[in-house]
């Protein structure tokens, strides 16, 4: 029996096996192409946005949307600016936190009265009203552990752990209180469920120690504030060394690097946390159709038996230069060779 | 990965644990050691590339080896001025981030190579490929470093080796960063001379490629 998108992504976050394994191909850049707008055209728009996440469920099938534009949305909404490039997401311009002693003044924005923000909300909503319950909507809130790489840049702010742990404490909590309002206010909206962009989780990122003393800490009280499931986006990070601190925080699923193995991860997972990966976007381009073929049956042999697992890229954004044929034959194979049971599995292995 | 010695050992765990006047305490002891030749750049790099390569392998993090570099150059900066040797301040080191304002790398570039006894040139970030090809030229440098986190930015790198050689120039173009190790044969469609996987290899780099143009 063919599943909605909704109902294949519940059977597989609660670990059973669906009708096929959930696909989404995160190219949040490429309906612009399509659209005949550029990147900064296109998400200058919230109904911009509502097309193009129709139309790339439409051509991929994917089995979640979402409206969440770039991370540099964050800078604009504490009242910094994004820097718009041709070929690829926005980035951040100068830190709104110039110098540590900002943070004793730092005041967050007011989702309910913040432009880029209610525009984020207004694509949500009038999304939801298109797909209703049938395919579910994520909604995107960057954690306040991370969320310091683009208020203060990186450098300072790990000169700030390093330095002034008094300031680092008062910013975090700042930031999880936003953080929870933002995720909140997204869930209301219509999204059904938070994916928590937190790179600063990975230890290729931060230490074990500042992670579990800071990162861990505000994910524990963010989730537990947070009125629906959420999950963590290492955004291309390792996370196989965190997996017990991932799932003793509350998430639900997490994202799978690219850099590591995911059978490995798979078993340290099972059946206690969803996967959510680990086709590594930066090589996509120089695919062949029977490359990409060959990555899918691979993430599927390696982490969709028994469900909890959806596929997806690592980064969970796939580069604009990526082309639609290898995005097409991505969603083709994930279709072909994710049809549960995976029967072919016992030859592949042999 | 190269077996250190005990000194290096003992530098190497006073980074991890953060501790600047350990690290200081130990590059004062190399200087004053009277039986001891080796110069203090040779207890720092080896710590430094021993700390890169266990970042490569999933073993520290990103976080531990800025750190480790910035404790480095640190501790290093009233050392080097006096031991620098004359091909270290005679290199002209420059280096940049193209279309990009991620400047972490290049922050940890800079910090190993200063520990190394190099006076790298910062010649900015989110620079247009022409732009990072004219401050190269106009800063006569010798060697040009260029740091990407994102995809879009490695792709131009093509665009500065180009414009190097169209100028007539044949600087060489060291490139680093994710989008490298995530897609290892992309630094020499880019057309770059070498690629570093971790901040410390941008020191043996530049070591090889200067031997090699003396």
């Amino acid at each position: 029996m063919t599943m909605t998108s909704a109902e294949r992504l519940q059977h597989a976050l609660a670990h059973k096996e669906p009708d096929r394994v959930p696909c989404v191909i995160a190219a949040a850049m490429h309906p612009a192409r399509d659209m005949g707008l550029s990147i900064k055209e296109y998400f200058s728009r919230p109904e911009n946005i509502v097309e193009g996440q129709l139309r790339l469920h439409r051509k991929f099938g994917n089995d979640m949307l979402c409206c969440y534009p770039f991370a540099a949305i964050e800078c604009i909404a504490w009242g910094g600016e994004a820097i718009y490039f041709d070929q690829g997401p926005p980035n951040c311009g100068a830190p709104v936190i110039k110098k540590p002693e900002d943070i004793l003044s730092l005041e967050p924005p007011r989702v309910s009265e913040n432009a880029a923000l209610k525009a984020n909300l207004k694509a949500i909503s009038e999304l939801k009203a298109v797909v209703g319950d049938d395919i579910p909507i994520s909604g995107v809130a960057v954690s306040p552990f991370s969320l310091p790489i683009m208020q203060m840049g990186f450098e300072a702010y790990l000169d700030l752990i390093f330095e002034r742990p008094d300031l680092l404490e008062r910013l975090l909590q700042i930031n999880a209180d936003y953080c929870v309002e933002w995720a909140n206010a997204q869930l209301k909206a219509g999204a059904s469920a938070v994916m928590y962009s937190d790179p600063a989780f990975s230890p290729g990122i931060m230490s074990r120690d500042w992670v579990q003393k800071y990162g861990a800490s505000a994910a524990k009280q963010v989730i537990s504030r947070i009125n629906g499931s959420v999950m963590i986006h290492l955004a291309s990070g390792r996370g196989l060394p965190i997996v017990d601190e991932i799932i003793h925080a509350g998430f639900f699923a997490m994202s799978a690097s690219a850099e590591e193995d995911l059978g490995e991860l798979k078993r340290a997972c099972k059946g206690r946390l969803a996967l959510v990966g680990n086709l590594n976007a930066l090589v996509m381009n120089h695919w062949t159709e029977k490359d990409a073929e060959a990555a899918v049956k691979k993430a599927i042999a390696q982490a969709a038996p028994g469900g909890g697992f959806v596929l997806m890229d690592n980064h969970g954004e796939i580069p604009f230069i990526v082309r639609e044929d290898i995005l097409l034959a991505v969603s083709d194979a994930a279709r072909r060779w994710g049809q549960y049971p995976l029967n072919w599995l016992s030859d592949y292995e042999q | 990965m190269q077996e250190l010695t005990r000194k290096q050992k003992l530098f190497v765990q006073a980074l991890m644990q953060l501790d600047t006047s350990r690290c200081r305490e130990l590059l004062a002891g190399q200087q004053t050691s009277e039986d001891c030749s080796t110069h203090p750049e040779e207890i720092v790099v080896p710590a430094l590339e021993n700390i890169g390569q266990a970042w490569e392998t999933g073993h520290i993090s990103l976080s531990q080896v800025y750190m480790s570099s910035r404790i480095c150059e640190k501790v290093m900066e009233k050392i080097l001025p006096q031991d620098s040797t004359p091909q270290e301040s005679s290199t002209r080191l420059a280096i940049g981030v193209i279309e990009d304002y991620h400047a972490l790398g290049k922050r940890m570039v800079i910090s190993s190579l200063r520990s190394a006894g190099y006076k790298p040139i910062d010649l900015g970030h989110g620079l247009k490929a022409e732009e990072l090809v004219e401050k190269a030229l106009q800063e006569k440098a010798d060697i040009l470093l260029i740091s990407c986190l994102m995809l879009a930015s490695a792709i131009h790198v093509k665009d500065v080796v180009e414009g190097l050689n169209r100028a007539g120039s044949q600087i060489p173009v060291v490139v680093g960063g994710a989008p490298f190790r995530l897609y290892p044969a992309l630094w020499k469609e880019t057309g770059a001379h070498a690629v570093g996987n971790n901040s410390a290899d941008a020191v043996k780099i530049v070591r090889d490629l200067v031997g090699r143009q003396l």
